[in-house]
């Protein structure tokens, strides 16, 4: 019933989270976790794009918003349209794409006010951070499994594009239920659930556009012959890795009732639920709540490091460069 | 079609002519302040909201103009929308097997109103500052030049490439009886052409930044924006920050104590 009321939307707009709906403590975490990630990405792309940076990645941002405003008919008066983390993060590399991503979404909340300003931190590693670096390992690693051709250049792309929706509505779900703004239970159900078809659009038009760019300049995507030998086990293994924890969480996509309860006893969130986490004072927190909230806190860290550093390292090992 | 309406609106009132890194400054405390609000702070909630209706009425917007805008954050009610069936609590009311607490349905509400009156000052400060302003003003709040730079040059290029993305747009509706209703192929057919454009865009942005970059070079880029020197805080200024901080700590206690 909840999936059905969320198909009318469209699948990105779910993901901008505006103000009001994560606790003060749960948003200045993702501030905290975007500032720091922003950094590296700003010293690694320095490295590989020099006073390149500026220009290229500029022009990009204003090339992703634009692509948003291309949309796709589903069908019922509705369309779905690109959100470009993945897309951004195969062409330039994950590192220009989480900088494409944050120039984009920042300028969404404050110019449009898509999307909150003090969820932006969120909002960045969800839309930009998680899905560049999903998308960017599931890229890689079904390429050295499928070869280097353009066929598999698409598949790895499309399957890249679909991960890279579920990580970054997964995530959100959690922040919501972190907040106790819905629990667990529900949240991530439903937001699994309904970026499962929406995802498809993004691998669809991420297909369509890798299709398009292989043919007119197969060098962006090192495509055949001319692109270097490389090591495939890191890929392999980064990709397997993202596989195993969106499995993970399908468990908790479960519609029965029972699975759904245990899992949020587990967690702690039916404890979560019962009071407001949000409070003007620390010291107005029962302590059994405040543990729930930071155990969820240090979760949703977790699994983003984990995404991230996993396509991070297996990166490093093939020393990808963006050759635009 | 595409609208990159420019959300600034012309204007010479006193908000209008503060700086804004003081703006921006009181816009992120508004926010904080009101995330920081526990629920049911009825009358915070309150003053809040009579504070954006004051600022829009002086910047000479009129009473209704944030209140007009602010619906964008709206569907998102959804996220939440269960919220009173499943805090648990005193009883409300009960739909079919579902019964709704009365903490769950205060709860709801709550976020709605935060999530309303944080949407209405984020347009205030979009309404009276020019975009290269608010920009600017970032720089001053330390975010990092090289951010700065790739924010403005996007939103330099927004308006290039979204008319390249019309343009696209128009040939496909032109091409295509019903580019709004299901016509014309599967969902994946209609994705890849949908994909094929966004290619097109995307080799068109790159090719364009490498002109762009090579244009600059020629003039004596060398990986740094200079901006001019901030003008000086003022007294106006001064006092507008003040104001707002004294305001939000006034609303933060009284939501502590009554």
């Amino acid at each position: 019933m909840f999936s059905g009321l969320l198909s009318v939307l469209t699948a990105p707009e779910l993901l901008h989270i505006p103000d009001g709906f994560l606790s003060t403590p749960v948003a200045l975490v993702g501030w905290l976790l975007a500032i720091i990630l922003i950094g590296v990405a700003l010293y690694q792309t320095r490295g590989q794009l020099g006073e390149k940076q500026i220009p290229l990645m500029g022009v990009v941002a204003a090339f992703i918003f634009a692509a948003q405003a291309i949309n796709v008919p589903i069908g019922g008066g509705t369309s779905g349209h690109l959100l470009g983390g993945a897309l951004a993060a195969i062409i330039l590399g994950p590192w220009a794409a989480v900088l494409v991503m944050t120039a984009v979404i920042s300028v969404q909340a404050l110019l449009f006010q898509d999307g909150g300003v003090l969820v932006l931190g969120w909002n960045i590693i969800n839309m930009g951070i998680l899905t560049a670096f999903t998308g960017f390992a599931i890229y890689n690693a079904l390429k050295s499994i499928l070869g280097n051709t353009r066929t598999a250049v698409l598949v790895a792309g499309g399957v890249g594009g679909w991960l890279s929706m579920m990580v970054g509505a997964a995530a959100t779900a959690v922040e919501i239920a972190l907040s106790g703004t819905s629990p667990l239970a529900i949240a991530l159900p439903s937001m699994l659930s309904v970026h499962a078809v929406l995802g498809l659009i993004e691998a669809f038009i991420t297909v369509g556009a890798l299709a398009f760019i292989s043919a007119a300049r197969p060098d962006l995507l090192e495509i055949g012959a001319h692109a270097p030998a490389r090591s495939s086990a890191g890929w392999v293994a980064g990709g397997l890795g993202i596989a195993l924890v969106v499995a993970a969480l399908s468990p908790l996509a479960s519609p029965d009732p029972d699975g759904l309860e245990r899992v949020a006893e587990d967690v702690g969130f039916l404890d979560t639920a019962l009071e407001p986490a949000y409070n003007l004072l620390p010291d107005y927190t029962i302590p059994g709540i405040e543990n729930g909230v930071v155990s969820g806190i240090i979760a949703v860290m977790l699994g983003t490091v984990i995404v991230f550093g996993l396509s991070y390292f297996v990166g490093r090992l093939l020393g990808r460069r963006v050759q635009v | 079609m595409l609208s990159f309406k420019e959300q600034y609106q012309r204007g010479s009132s006193y908000v209008h002519r503060l700086d804004p890194r003081i703006k921006l400054g009181c816009m992120l405390l508004f926010v904080l302040s009101v995330s920081l609000l526990p629920t049911a702070a009825w009358l915070s909630y309150g003053l809040l909201f009579v504070s954006t209706l004051f600022i829009a009425y002086h910047a000479g917007l009129g009473w209704g103009y944030a209140l007009r805008r602010s619906f964008v954050a709206l569907p998102f009610v959804l996220a939440a929308i269960f919220l009173p069936f499943t805090l648990p609590g005193q009883p409300l009311f009960s739909l079919g097997p579902f019964t709704a607490s009365l903490e769950g349905t205060l709860r709801l509400a709550s976020i709605v109103l935060k999530s309303w009156i944080s949407v209405q000052i984020a347009i205030l400060l979009a309404a009276t500052t020019p975009f290269p302003d608010v920009i600017w003003a970032l720089r001053a709040l330390r975010v990092p030049a090289t951010l700065v730079g790739i924010i403005s040059f996007m939103y330099r290029y927004i308006a290039v490439l979204g008319d390249e993305a019309s343009r696209l747009i128009r040939a496909r509706s032109a091409r295509a009886a019903h580019s709004d209703r299901r016509s014309g192929g599967s969902l994946l057919w209609r994705g890849r052409v949908a994909g094929g454009m966004v290619g097109n865009l995307g080799l068109r942005a790159f090719e364009r930044s490498e002109r762009i970059y090579a244009a600059m070079v020629a003039r004596g880029f060398t990986g740094e924006i200079r901006t001019l020197a901030p003008p000086h805080i003022g007294a106006s200024d001064r006092d507008a920050l003040i104001g707002m901080i004294t305001f939000l700590a006034a609303v933060l206690l009284l939501a502590l104590f009554v």
